[in-house]
């Protein structure tokens, strides 16, 4: 124990890295996943025909491929197509988009859930389409999206380690060289394990308690 | 752009992807198998009267559910020789998938469990059988209709967690693709390819899964 404590004591700058380029991983393709997302949600829900199929074939595409594949496809194929991006921005762009077609999915099962009678209400009293949306539909589809949402952000944490096969130092690659150093394969994978297992567990609980606020008082 | 395309590097290794394919559907179905197991036992402590073996399932599932495979995997194949345990790296990938799996399947059971009707159990109790019987009599049956859809939906996921093998080096789909993309650089094709079979693959599992839960139906 004393021996791991010491190792883990020389090696806290690269695992602090580490750990910080997966929560800067994390958080950048949740925001710009989300953000698409919702766009996504939007098309697959309202969109007009030509949006509607393209739009669909993209989120299937996507959610049948393997992270890990669209994670070497993006960064492959995009320094071969002219967009010059670093490892970890390419990586970033693979974890965004897995991100945009689960919320895109997310969002259309709150959409669709939302009785009818909204719209027409929403119609009813003058509302346009950008304002039946901004003011009737998303507040009431937030309730259904945020607990799932946030599992997304659980998803995004844990797909973060696929970058490190294209290597980019996010605490898991952090953490094998570290052992490549020491040899403590035990100790550092351990170690590693208990901190994602943290950060997601967190994230977890925020999800339950936030969806336990959210529900509707007598809907549980 | 001035890109060009050229298959035929992909086309002549379709032996080897295809191969890789096969393995990967390999490998998902003998994880869904001992995740099953590990499941079903999981549910029936996650709704037994023991607070224990509640508490034991209940940290079982969100300890795995909250670790991302590829610690699972990496810890498996190269720290666990270090305890003793040694496993070549297609057993590592099977145990590292499976006990994953398997703490999302004992959710996947434990919901099935509940949604068998109370009365069901009670009827067992009342003919006179025993618990375990109960279970694996009526209990067991008449979940498996109900989780069928989810069952599906998990062996789908874990068929496209397999591209992590590529990570240890067993050949699967990911790890030819990764070959011919570094032989032969024709990068957008291989990629295209490998992304095309997986989604086709999933395609075809969710159709099948669609018709048998069509034929199970109950009338």
């Amino acid at each position: 124990m004393d021996a791991f404590l010491q190792q883990l004591w020389i090696a806290r700058r690269a695992l602090l890295d580490g750990a910080w380029l997966t929560v800067q991983i994390s958080v950048v393709s949740i925001v710009i996943g989300t953000a698409f997302g919702v766009l996504v949600g939007l098309a697959l829900t309202y969109g007009p025909r030509f949006l509607r199929w393209p739009t669909r074939l993209y989120v299937d595409f996507i959610r049948g491929t393997p992270v890990l594949v669209l994670v070497l496809a993006a960064f492959y194929i995009l320094s071969v197509i002219g967009i010059q991006l670093t490892a970890v921005q390419a990586g970033i762009f693979a974890l965004a988009v897995f991100c945009s077609s689960h919320v895109g999915e997310i969002v259309r099962g709150a959409l669709e859930a939302i009785p009818k009678g909204q719209i027409e209400a929403a119609k009813s009293l003058g509302l346009n389409f950008r304002l039946t949306i901004l003011l009737v539909l998303l507040p009431q589809a937030l309730r259904q999206i945020l607990p799932s949402w946030v599992n997304t952000g659980t998803e995004m944490v844990k797909a973060s380690t696929l970058l490190s096969v294209i290597g980019v130092t996010e605490l898991l690659l952090a953490t094998k060289e570290v052992i490549s150093r020491n040899y403590m394969s035990l100790q550092f994978y351990l170690f590693a394990a208990a901190i994602y297992f943290l950060v997601n567990f967190a994230i977890e609980r925020l999800g339950k308690s936030l969806g336990c606020r959210m529900a509707l008082k007598g809907a549980r | 752009m001035d890109y060009q395309f050229n298959f035929g590097v992909v086309w002549d290794s379709r032996n080897l992807l295809l191969s890789g394919l096969a393995l990967g559907l390999g490998l998902a179905a003998v994880s869904i198998l001992i995740g099953c197991v590990i499941g079903l036992i999981g549910a029936f402590a996650a709704t037994s009267r023991s607070r224990v073996a509640r508490g034991l399932a209940s940290a079982y599932v969100t300890f795995f559910r909250n670790l991302p495979i590829l610690v699972i995997l990496l810890f498996v194949f190269f720290a666990l020789p270090r305890a003793g345990i040694r496993l070549d790296k297609t057993d590592s990938f099977v145990a590292s998938l499976s006990v994953y799996a398997g703490a999302y399947l004992v959710e996947v059971f434990r919901a099935g469990i509940l949604s068998v009707p109370k009365g069901v159990v009670e009827a067992g109790t009342a003919l006179g059988l025993r618990p375990m019987q109960i279970r694996r009599l009526l209990v067991f049956p008449l979940m498996l209709r109900n989780i069928l859809p989810a069952l599906g939906s998990n062996f789908i996921s874990l068929f496209k967690d397999t591209s992590l093998a590529a990570a240890i080096a067993v050949p699967e789909l990911t790890f030819y693709a990764r070959k011919i993309n570094t032989e032969s650089f024709r990068v957008i094709e291989t990629w295209l390819v490998t992304s095309l079979l997986y989604v086709f693959t999933c395609t075809v599992i969710a159709f099948l899964l669609r018709r048998l839960e069509a034929r199970l139906r109950l009338p």
